[in-house]
């Protein structure tokens, strides 16, 4: 509707040829959702996008088959267990994440990089900063939907184990205990290794070299860690043991499990890290879990200039 | 069939900027690690044969084969700048197999380097171990070069698949499942490493015939296949 409006012309002094045309554009005056709005759909979008869901067909084959890789074995233990009338599951439920940590590492590796690296190499974060949300918005947005999927793929299998572990009539409250035990794991262990892959996916805007680097932190270290503390435990130097333990993610969980949370240590000599070591290990993980976080902020601090 | 242009290319694109250090933090955590343990617990033979087999064989060349393979390739055909290469007067082959010498010789420097020097530190190469480990790093980078360097033509999501063969495959499905470690490169490169050492010390689960025609048809197959997709490649968009 390019309607010129005689009530602008008549503002305008005579004789001047400058005119304003309306050409239809119209303001918005719908209500505005705000910044707590962009935050919870940047998560949830997040979230969405660290299944596939939202996108292509082939972007859903890697993390749903992790996805099974990871619920399948639960399963088919649940399947003896209840076909044996076993009492009690032959893996503990804090055991499972870290037998299997070679599946979330591959999770980690693969979806840190599409949730961060993408927008850095498609230069569209200053985009995100345009809109009415804060870097730490975004920081928390990406955290919170990187570790929410991870503890949907942890947690997912530790369901199983107790639906059938309740189906075949194991005690109730045995099982619970060490349930909520396996859960609280998990949780730390999602956040962890979310805190880990973001810092070091968002550090590279190309997607293949993020998951290379992701994959080598974690299983890098665990097996330089893993191998030192077979060769100490060769020597009877077992004392160092929970030591050698502190440098690498899984090993990490593993020892805050084992001291706080009724699980075996998968360390070789299998030596309980003491009350002490254990908060050595809580206070490890926290820092390494607030130290990703504030190195994400600063990281976008520059970045979303 | 060696194009020294697109090799000099290759070189900076797998090593220029950052690159060369995640590459080379690998290396170097392997010798640290040697010198850890040589501290810990002196020259022995056994733990040097479990060093380099289990850490620098297992972990860090199938590792640096990934990044150097598909790194050869992946990115300028993930964000498209590959078609300035191919629109000048070069057989696809030829570039293929440039960039499959550079990638060789890539992962060659920073993974049978290091493990020589890491065996020499962990036991003053008693008994073969570290030369015997040293030369089937250096078979198992051409081998996983050119594994890797197909993928990178194949797939978009060459990285990945490439660790899901190299970590699942090789580590969790070969110590579960014994048939699998047949088709590991890893077994391959240690059946020839065993030639070598000749002792108990490194052991393989396949004979010296079969690796070696094994690896031979790999490493020829996927070359000769990543020259026919290159010649058939199509430019994906990003999803």
């Amino acid at each position: 509707m390019a309607v010129e409006q005689p009530m602008h012309t008549a503002v305008t002094p005579s004789g001047d040829q400058t005119r304003i045309h309306d050409i239809g554009y119209r303001g918005y005056d719908g209500p505005r959702l705000g910044r707590a709005y962009a935050r919870r759909s940047l998560y949830s979008q997040s979230l969405r996008g660290a299944y596939g869901l939202g996108r292509s067909a082939k972007s859903k084959v890697l993390p749903m088959l992790l996805f099974a890789v990871m619920c399948v074995p639960a399963a088919i233990m649940v399947a003896v267990a209840v076909a044996t009338k076993a009492h009690e599951l032959p893996v503990s439920y804090t055991r499972y994440a870290i037998v299997m940590q070679a599946v979330i590492s591959l999770y980690v590796a693969s979806q840190a990089p599409q949730s961060v690296s993408r927008d850095l190499r498609f230069k569209t974060v200053p985009l995100y900063f345009s809109r009415p949300i804060e870097t730490a918005d975004y920081v928390q947005a990406k955290f919170a939907a990187l570790a929410s999927a991870l503890f949907v793929l942890t947690g997912a299998p530790l369901l199983v184990m107790y639906a059938g572990a309740l189906l075949s009539k194991m005690g109730f409250a045995h099982q619970t205990k060490e349930f909520a035990q396996g859960l609280v794991s998990v949780a730390l262990l999602s956040l962890l290794f979310a805190g880990l892959g973001l810092v070091i996916a968002a550090v590279t805007p190309r997607r293949g070299f993020g998951i290379a680097a992701v994959i080598a932190v974690m299983t890098i270290s665990y097996g330089a860690v893993t191998t030192l503390q077979a060769i100490a435990n060769v020597q009877n130097s077992t004392g160092a043991i929970p030591w050698i333990g502190l440098f690498s993610p899984v090993t990490l969980i593993d020892g805050v499990q084992s001291a706080f949370l009724g699980a075996t240590t998968r360390a070789p000599g299998g030596i309980d890290p003491s009350t002490g070591q254990g908060m050595v290990y809580v206070l490890a993980v926290l820092g390494l879990i607030a130290g990703c976080y504030g190195l994400l902020i600063r990281r976008y601090k520059k970045v979303g200039l | 069939m060696y194009d020294p242009t697109v090799a000099r290319l290759t070189y900076r694109a797998l090593l220029g900027r950052r690159r060369a250090l995640i590459l080379g933090a690998l290396p170097l955590l392997l010798i640290v690690l040697s010198v850890a343990v040589r501290g810990l617990t002196g020259a022995d033979d056994q733990t040097a044969a479990d060093v380099l087999g289990g850490f620098a064989l297992a972990t860090m060349v199938p590792i640096i084969g990934v990044i150097a393979g598909t790194g050869a390739i992946g990115p300028e055909i993930d964000d498209g700048s590959v078609v300035y290469l191919l629109s000048k007067p070069l057989k696809r082959p030829t570039i293929i197999f440039t960039k499959l010498i550079v990638a060789v010789a890539v992962t060659m420097v920073f993974s049978a380097v290091p493990t020589l020097i890491a065996g020499l530190i962990l036991n003053g190469n008693g008994q073969q171990v570290a030369v015997a480990y040293t030369v089937a790093a250096l078979v198992a980078s051409i081998a996983y070069s050119a594994l890797f360097l197909l993928l990178g033509t194949v797939s978009r999501h060459a990285v990945v698949f490439g660790l899901v063969y190299a970590l699942v495959w090789e580590a969790l499905f070969g110590s579960l499942v014994p048939g699998a470690r047949t088709l590991s490169v890893q077994q391959w490169s240690l059946a020839v490493a065993h030639k070598v050492a000749g002792g108990d010390l490194v052991t393989s689960d396949v004979g010296l015939t079969t690796a070696t025609v094994l690896l031979i048809a790999v490493t020829v197959l996927a070359t000769w296949y990543a020259g026919q997709k290159l010649r058939a490649l199509t430019l994906a968009g990003e999803e």
